[in-house]
């Protein structure tokens, strides 16, 4: 599931409905990422995150199918928020729910990397120096990179997904 | 065609979204951005460097030599920073 809202979310509610009704999970992974309160050496007293609309939602369901294709997920949950956020609030969740933790550990991780270099968020810092446009990490690009050179070499997740892979059998 | 701008990008055009007339000269991306520098210094600022301007046509990612047509939405942004 993909939610983009302004508004905060209960990370204990949004895990508790991964695993509802779904007797076969035996696993829920999560990450929260929160504003920091620092830049560099800058105290940081909000950020602005911009987004794209019409494309944020196409590209995260997009990241969310990819990755249950490529691992045995059971549900998984994207939110990312936007507008003006202060240090310590949350700004996205990711969550997924497995049978067993390596799966739902990988796919979380892939779709953490995915959505830092590809999900059409801008942040932009508000300091006591004023306001800047976060600039892209060259880490962000090499940790989504791992996830392709990994296909490439043919090793892959270390979970395969259930079954034939999906594209195949359309 | 309609075109869209965010953070630093649409600052330095000073616009956040634009419809315009494509030449028959401008087909690909790549024109397009020619076109739109030679209008408007704030436009040829924006785009003096573009290894770090991103492009989506339709809201897919796209690259420079990406065909345009007139129904087509193009937007410009930086490198992502979410997450």
């Amino acid at each position: 599931m993909i939610r983009v809202q302004r508004e905060d979310f209960d990370v204990g509610a949004e895990l508790d409905r991964l695993s509802a009704d779904r007797g076969s999970v035996g696993g829920l992974c999560a990450f929260v990422g929160l504003v920091r309160d620092m830049s560099g050496r800058r105290a940081i007293s909000a950020i602005e995150l911009e987004h794209y609309p019409s494309m944020t939602e196409r590209a995260l369901e997009q990241i969310e199918a990819e990755a249950t294709e490529r691992w045995p997920l059971d549900a998984s949950i994207v939110i990312h928020r936007f507008g003006r956020l202060e240090p310590g609030e949350r700004i996205v969740l990711v969550g997924t729910a497995s049978a067993h933790r390596q799966a739902a550990f990988e796919a979380c991780e892939f779709i953490v990397d995915w959505l830092k270099t590809k999900a059409p968020f801008w942040k932009r810092e508000h300091t006591d120096a004023g306001t800047r446009w976060v600039d892209a990490r060259a880490s962000d690009s090499a940790a989504l990179a791992r996830w392709d050179r990994e296909d490439a070499a043919g090793h892959g997740p270390s979970v395969r997904a259930r079954g034939a892979p999906k594209k195949a059998a359309e | 065609m309609k075109i869209v701008y965010f953070a630093w990008l649409r600052e330095k055009t000073g616009v956040s979204e634009e419809t315009v007339s494509l030449p028959d000269s401008v087909n690909d991306v790549r024109g397009l951005i020619e076109w739109l520098g030679a209008k408007d210094p704030g436009y040829a600022d924006a785009f003096d460097d573009l290894a770090v301007v991103r492009v989506a046509v339709n809201q897919e990612y796209a690259n420079l030599d990406a065909q345009l047509g007139p129904g087509d939405e193009v937007a410009f942004f930086p490198p992502v920073t979410g997450g």
